[in-house]
């Protein structure tokens, strides 16, 4: 599949930009507003999709290969655990040393937005590494055309 | 009737309707559409139910989920049509049905005037002993003066600690509550949850890769 019509790929190029801005809003202001990491990292890997989608599967090899998602999804993970593990300076795991601040403010509430931030990229990585094993692997092994969804 | 429950009992026979057809319809993309309207359905519940991390989780986790699996279904199509003929028996169709109509009606029919009988929420669970005990900061006790002034119930304990510092607790400075639970209070849990989905991850790259699937393939003496 070499992505879809022109008109699918302009959109895209308009949209896809938003939707990671609204990923990104999600994530970081999960403490404030509801969302989250969790939301905002599905949020991040649903435009990822929509651009492998457009755009087709050599593109998913070029830029978005599944290495990169592998390797965002451990590094997410292995953030998370250092959030945890400098709990240690406290006394207790995850203990919440950083300034709880201004209740409603973005830089506020210690290491909760951190956490998010490392849940996010952890998600997102890992999402969308599976949507790529599953929409380009098995095509790749098949040997190619296996009926096409032309936009 | 409680309009908010009246719109749950009509979402809850749509998202039925939804799971009956997912599962007995004999177009596998009419399925997989049917799957995405139910969740759908469930998203809107917890909007209604007052938790709207959980809806706006369930919506973009369905969107996901729906494009995924329609592009499978659709690259798949001309192989595979329906493997599974089997009919779940009508009689037994009418009967579930039957128990669960008997159910809903008899709680709504011995309702009180305060709704139906569950516990309404905020109502206490633990006694106050161990809400005292959850609330203190770790390694220490409970505050002498603390349990006169406790709220009843762990879930109003941690809505009055959870924003500002009082009462020894130190407060998490979220003013999204959810949060303020999910990553400090409860950390532990985040943590296992997202242990879950590496897990889940690395099981779907095991099973989808082709790497070792290729090589493997290529020899013959190990068939």
């Amino acid at each position: 599949m070499q992505g879809m019509s022109p008109i699918v790929k302009n959109m895209t190029r308009l949209v896809a930009g938003f939707i990671a801005l609204f990923g990104i809003y999600i994530v970081l202001y999960g403490h404030v507003t509801p969302g989250g990491g969790f939301a905002g990292g599905v949020i991040l890997a649903g435009g990822l999709a929509l651009v492998v989608l457009a755009f087709g599967e050599e593109f998913a090899r070029k830029a978005l290969t599944h290495e990169a998602a592998r390797t965002a999804d451990s590094i997410g993970a292995v953030l998370f655990l250092l959030i945890a593990l400098l709990g240690y300076a406290g006394g207790v795991f995850f203990t919440n040393l950083l300034p709880a601040g201004e209740v409603g403010k973005l830089f506020s509430a210690g290491i909760i937005a951190p956490c998010n931030v490392a849940i996010g990229i952890k998600v997102g990585a890992g999402l969308f590494g599976v949507f790529v094993a599953l929409a380009v692997f098995r095509r790749a092994g098949a040997g190619g055309q296996t009926g096409k969804i032309e936009g | 009737m409680d309009p908010v429950l009246l719109l749950l009992l009509v979402l809850l026979g749509f998202m039925l309707a939804g799971s009956l057809i997912a599962v007995e319809t004999r177009d596998l993309l009419s399925s997989v559409i049917c799957v995405g309207a139910v969740g759908f359905g469930t998203s809107l519940v917890f909007l209604l139910l007052g938790a709207p991390d959980l809806a706006l989780t369930q919506v973009v986790v369905e969107i996901l989920v729906l494009v995924v699996l329609v592009r499978v279904v659709i690259t798949r199509r001309d192989e595979t049509r329906v493997t599974s003929r089997a009919t779940l028996p009508v009689g037994l169709v009418l009967l579930a049905l039957g128990v669960m109509a008997a159910v809903v009606f008899g709680m709504l029919a011995t309702a009180g005037d305060e709704g139906l009988k569950m516990r309404p929420f905020g109502d206490p669970l633990l006694n106050e002993q161990a809400e005292a005990a959850v609330m203190a900061p770790a390694g220490e006790t409970a505050p002498e003066g603390a349990l006169a002034q406790m709220p009843k119930s762990v879930g109003g304990a941690f809505l009055a600690h959870g924003l500002t510092e009082s009462q020894g607790s130190r407060g998490t400075g979220a003013a999204n509550y959810v949060m303020g639970i999910l990553l400090d209070y409860r950390a532990y849990d985040t943590l296992g949850e997202a242990t879950v989905i590496f897990v889940a991850v690395l099981g779907a790259y095991a099973i989808l890769r082709k790497v070792g699937r290729s090589r493997h393939a290529g020899n013959e003496s190990d068939r």
